[in-house]
């Protein structure tokens, strides 16, 4: 690849059927390019708990995904509530998720763990009442 | 073991009939959370929920899992089972409980995931 290519989703809020489409596109189009396997399933875990997060925490947001020789770059970015305190927010079990969004099987409190865990980079900036950006690069070969 | 193992071993129904039944699976992850199940990979092939919402194939897809279990006699939605066949993945249902079928699973050498 001599050029890099860029994706854009926008995320819809609250829409549990719709949430993961955005990662399955970008899980298939690396596929496609040829990404090693064991890269492509770490970017498209982390993009899907980023998805989902923007589905149930922030009523929507929008996903750019670089794509280049050496690595995959991922930012979320949310209008929602923000975050009052990051450190917490990444601690493994620590969720504000409601009665109806753990019946739907989401609220264990590791979707951030686990996308630092599965990224090379991590970032994450929050203002309340603002917004979210995460920013997330996994490196390729 | 076979996905047609697994379906023998917990007395399941195949809701996928279209899908190989011969397909090899070494590992298997039991949860309700679907966050729980992300963070472990490791060549898990099979997932056993008691949720029935699309998230389960999406979560199946991202993992690169080829079956999913349905416990606790849930019949599984007809999305599930239509989105499962279009990626190729088997969708199994169980009137088991999570914890016997995880159980008898392992009894017959299948083993669970690793964190990464
Ligand atoms: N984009 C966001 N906007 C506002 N709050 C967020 C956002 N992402 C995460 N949070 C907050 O951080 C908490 C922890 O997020 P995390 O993804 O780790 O867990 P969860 O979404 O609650 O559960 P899980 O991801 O395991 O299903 C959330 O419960 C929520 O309070
Ligand atoms: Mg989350």
């Amino acid at each position: 690849m001599s050029e890099s290519i860029q994706l854009e989703y926008t995320v819809p809020g609250n829409d549990f059927t719709r949430a993961g489409e955005a990662s399955a596109d970008l899980k298939s189009t690396l596929k496609r390019l040829g990404l090693p396997a064991a890269e492509v399933r770490r970017i498209a875990i982390a993009l899907y708990e980023g998805e989902i997060n923007l589905a149930i925490h922030a009523g929507g947001g929008q996903i750019r995904v670089t794509v280049d020789d050496h690595q995959v770059e991922m930012i979320l970015t949310d209008q929602g509530p923000g975050i009052p305190d990051i450190p917490k927010a990444m601690e493994e079990g620590y969720s504000t998720a409601s009665a109806q969004v753990r019946s739907l099987g989401f609220g264990a409190g590791m979707g951030l763990p686990n996308m630092k865990r599965y990224t090379d980079e991590f970032d994450i900036q929050s203002t309340v009442g603002v917004g979210t950006t995460i920013t997330m690069r996994v490196k390729i070969g | 073991m076979t996905i047609s193992q697994v379906r023998d071993i917990l007395n399941a129904r195949l809701h996928t009939p279209d899908v190989d039944l011969e397909r090899q699976v070494h590992a298997a992850c039991g949860s309700d959370m679907m966050s729980d199940v992300l963070a472990y990979v490791k060549d898990q092939a099979v997932l056993l929920t008691g949720l029935n919402n699309p998230q389960v194939v999406r979560t199946a897809e991202m993992m690169d899992m080829v079956c999913i279990v349905v416990v606790r006699g849930k019949q599984p939605q007809e999305q599930i089972v239509a989105m499962a066949a279009q990626r190729g993945m088997a969708v199994l249902s169980t009137d088991l409980p999570m914890f016997s079928a995880c159980g008898l699973l392992y009894q017959h050498g299948l083993r669970g995931g690793e964190m990464p």
